[in-house]
């Protein structure tokens, strides 16, 4: 069972890897799109037959398009079974440690963009940037943070395991989502102003501004109760194992940080006189802050938390 | 005078505005990041001490500037009580119009129900208690209006959101509360219980390694019981890793006396304190004769320092060499050893770390020193090192060659006194805590997530009808984000009046951003 994990989480991030590349076709060489245009024009064709060739090609775009949700779901099919046999081989929620909890938020990452894309159709492209932050994730999992499948240390033999680090792991995949439409909402925005140079210029194909803004908030309002959540669950279960329910130890400092980020978000989102640029830039500050709590606090720092390990 | 009082009134309405509350919660952000940079008194005093022997350049300015107690500090503090106090002076105004408005009738119907977002005109008209019962099954808040013909009906709901919104700044109030509450009224102690009889321990401050009462307890309020550790059994994996820690204990409180198992992750809830398996080590028994053949026992707690157990500490003989005839001792005679405890000896023995955590092939590699071991100095001595000071001043030296024991094994010192490596003795640590402020933070975190969900789920719109003798239309109005309504607008209507539901005559305005 171990083993077909590890085969799955390969087939996993090829899909992944192969889907980002039918995106960045489609990205490439879809209508409205200057790179495109560019192409062609570079090719020689007579201006004459470019529109035809256009169209042509943002046939075939369209094509890479639904190719590319198509592999987002067959890795994505491949991601769960990963993650179910290697809940099975170790008889436990699959999500011990710290390879195991970045292949569940993965997961959930994957899972809320679907959700979203069938929500909002026209995000599609974002796959782009959904599937390349999900494959460096998996990938730095598999090479760097991979543990042979066992049984846990005692502090995390607890049925708060599945509800803390469960609601951690749904949290955070569900901010990677935001944050991207965070990012691309900066990214439109910039491109909006006039702004030309990477990664402005990727503005041209993303959706407006407004929308990509409203669905950053939903997609945060959604997580935040979540993280909420977790952290308080957490809090009881230190409560259990450690006899106080708040330490101050490093994993707690950063779940807390991010969660007065986020609360911040959430705050300068309400307040009129904030602008929506601002709201999304603390959007992608609560991703940096999650990212150290992930990374950063595992591999660096010493406290209560880590013997949950790599 | 009246100038003080503008002064403070304007510097209170900046205080409570929204735009001081973010910088504020940034703040407090950026505040709590050194805490997790640093190390914390709270957390780890041992490593406080450590980084102030090794920074002696940074380390005051950063201690007088209460970096190692960043969460105590006054900078920390003033953060979150100006946010605690924005808060009060944001949320009470608004907890009263909020009130106000939960009793409030729905303001009455615009002029022109086309200018907002959802409007549909011209039905056929139907009787009024006809669209109030349907706004009433969906639990809309209605009032009718009736103005000579024509009637008007307005009906608004979600209130869940304010209320929600305010439950969750509140619940950070009740949470703040509840720290402080506990801080003030709670306290804790941390502990080695060594297994056996001889090593039980009672409930007081004396008994503890290391503890910390709260502003308001006194030594004599701690809860009277006595603990014993019988057994201790750890189960690992081939890799090293535990599985399970068990450990017996025996607890004695208000006369009875019972048994319990202690686990990690299953604390002992006693009356008035908890107790938690933090984790465990093995305490070497030492028995030395002296040079008048009398023998001296001591069981001295080993500290671990890698996952598999490697433990290091000392055994110290300070009341040795009593001459039974003169009843004089020598007291530049002390004896005193530093050792490392392997329970398992690795196959390469030039490698002096343990090879795995259980006593496979246990080795106590012990060095002795001769002198004095300077217990009276005056200076807080550690149980786990010998006096570094005596050392460095010679006045307590190596004493023959570092020895080698199996259990049950001997060895000699040059002075033809014996040292003999009985066995070992398993210890656990364990958290000794109270906190009575628990019970409010609990309920405050669920009452926080519970408001929060309604603050975030919950949404305000208000829904209109006007009815003349000829004609019926209808308006709605979000307030806030809320995509959906138009389809909840256009349900309502056709639940109204089931004929006028033709897709097209609702205006399908995107929904306007009303924030
Ligand atoms: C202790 C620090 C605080 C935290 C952690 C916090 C957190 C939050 C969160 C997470 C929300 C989002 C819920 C929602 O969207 O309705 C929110 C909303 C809100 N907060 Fe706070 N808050 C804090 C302090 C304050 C202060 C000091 C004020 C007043 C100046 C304030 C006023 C508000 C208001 C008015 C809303 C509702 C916005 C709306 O109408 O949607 N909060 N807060």
């Amino acid at each position: 069972m171990g083993g077909l994990s590890n085969q799955l989480l390969v087939v996993t991030i090829f899909s992944y890897v192969l889907a980002m590349m039918a995106y960045a076709v489609e990205y490439a060489f879809g209508p409205r799109s200057l790179v495109g245009q560019r192409v062609l024009v570079g090719a020689g064709g007579p201006a004459s037959s470019d529109i035809s060739d256009i169209s042509d090609s943002s046939v075939g775009a369209r094509r890479a398009g639904v190719a590319a949700v198509g592999l987002t779901v067959l890795g994505y099919l491949a991601h769960l079974g990963a993650l179910v046999a290697r809940g099975i081989a170790a008889d436990r929620a699959p999500w011990g440690n710290m390879y195991e909890f970045v292949m569940t938020a993965t997961l959930v990452g994957v899972s809320a963009w679907l959700i979203v894309l069938a929500k909002w159709r026209n995000l599609r492209h974002l796959g782009l940037f959904v599937t390349l932050v999900a494959s460096i994730l998996l990938s730095i999992a598999g090479m760097t943070l991979y543990v042979p499948v066992g049984p846990l240390v005692p502090a995390l033999q607890s049925y708060w395991l599945v509800i803390h680090v469960g609601a951690a792991a749904t949290a955070s995949g569900t901010f990677l989502v935001g944050f991207v439409a965070a990012a691309m909402h900066l990214i439109r925005l910039g491109h909006d102003q006039g702004k030309r140079n990477f990664p402005y210029s990727l503005g041209e194909r993303l959706p407006q501004a407004g929308v990509l803004e409203r669905v950053t908030f939903r997609v945060h309002a959604f997580a935040f109760p979540i993280w909420t959540f977790g952290v308080i669950g957490g809090a009881i279960w230190a409560e259990a194992a450690w006899g106080r329910y708040w330490n101050w130890d490093p994993k707690e400092t950063w779940s807390f940080i991010a969660w007065v980020v986020y609360a911040c978000y959430l705050h300068a989102r309400s307040t009129p006189s904030v602008s929506r640029r601002i709201t999304s830039w603390i959007a992608v500050v609560g991703w940096a802050t999650m990212l150290v709590n992930l990374f950063g606090v595992n591999l660096v720092a010493s406290g209560l938390h880590s013997y949950a390990g790599v | 005078m009246r100038w003080i009082v503008s002064v403070c009134r304007r510097a209170w309405r900046q205080l409570t505005s929204m735009r001081t509350a973010l910088v504020l919660l940034f703040l407090l952000a950026v505040a709590a990041i050194p805490g997790s940079v640093l190390p914390q008194r709270n957390v780890s005093p041992e490593q406080v001490r450590q980084y102030l022997r090794d920074n002696t350049e940074w380390g005051p300015t950063l201690e007088r500037f209460y970096f190692f107690d960043v969460y105590a500090s006054p900078w920390f503090s003033a953060i979150y009580l100006l946010l605690f106090t924005s808060l009060v002076g944001c949320l009470v105004p608004r907890f009263r119009v909020h009130f106000a408005a939960l009793f409030r009738k729905p303001p009455s119907a615009p002029a022109r129900f086309s200018r907002l977002p959802a409007s549909v005109s011209d039905i056929a008209p139907v009787p009024a208690a006809d669209v109030v019962s349907v706004l009433r099954r969906r639990r809309f808040r209605t009032v009718v209006r009736v103005d000579g013909d024509v009637t008007e009906i307005s009906a608004e709901k979600g209130y869940l959101k304010e209320t929600g919104n305010l439950v969750f700044h509140f619940a950070l109030l009740s949470l703040l509360l509840g720290v402080a509450y506990g801080s003030w009224f709670g306290w804790h102690g941390n502990r080695l219980l060594v297994q056996g009889q001889d090593f039980a321990f009672c409930n007081t401050l004396l008994n503890y390694d290391e503890h910390a009462l709260g502003a308001r307890v006194g030594e004599g309020d701690l809860p009277k019981f006595c603990l014993r550790m019988d057994k201790f059994a750890a189960t690992y994996l081939d890799s090293g890793q535990p599985v399970t820690y068990k450990a017996d204990v025996t607890v004695t409180q208000a006369g009875r006396t019972s048994s319990h198992l202690l686990q990690v992750n299953d604390p002992l809830r006693l009356d008035g304190a908890n107790v938690s398996l933090l984790g465990h080590g093995y305490a070497p028994r030492l028995r030395y004769t002296d040079k008048y053949g009398k023998t001296h026992e001591q069981v001295a707690a080993f500290l671990p320092k890698d996952g598999m157990l490697t433990s290091d500490g000392v055994a110290t003989f300070p009341d040795v060499n009593l001459n039974p005839d003169t009843g004089t001792r020598d007291e530049k005679a002390q004896i005193g050893f530093s050792g490392v405890y392997l329970p398992t000896l690795p196959s390469d023995p030039s490698v002096a770390s343990s090879a795995f955590p259980a006593e496979k092939d246990p080795r106590l590699m012990l060095q002795a020193y001769q002198g004095v071991l300077g217990f009276d100095a005056g200076a807080p001595l550690s149980v786990y090192t010998l006096d570094q000071r005596q050392i460095d001043a010679k006045r307590l030296t190596k004493f023959g060659d570092p020895i080698m024991l199996k259990p049950g094994e001997k060895g000699t010192l040059p002075d033809g006194t014996t040292v003999e490596f009985v066995g070992t003795e398993q210890w656990i640590s364990i958290s000794i805590r109270h906190d009575p402020g628990q019970p409010i933070v609990l309920g405050g975190a669920v009452a926080l997530l519970a408001g929060l969900l309604g603050s975030l789920t919950g949404k305000r719109r208000r829904v209109f009808f006007r009815i003349t003798p000829t004609a019926m239309s209808a308006g709605g109005l979000p307030r806030g984000d809320y995509p959906g309504f138009t389809e909840e607008f256009d349900a309502i209507v056709a639940a109204v009046a089931p004929a006028a539901s033709v897709p097209g005559q609702v205006a399908q305005t995107d929904v306007k951003e009303v924030v």
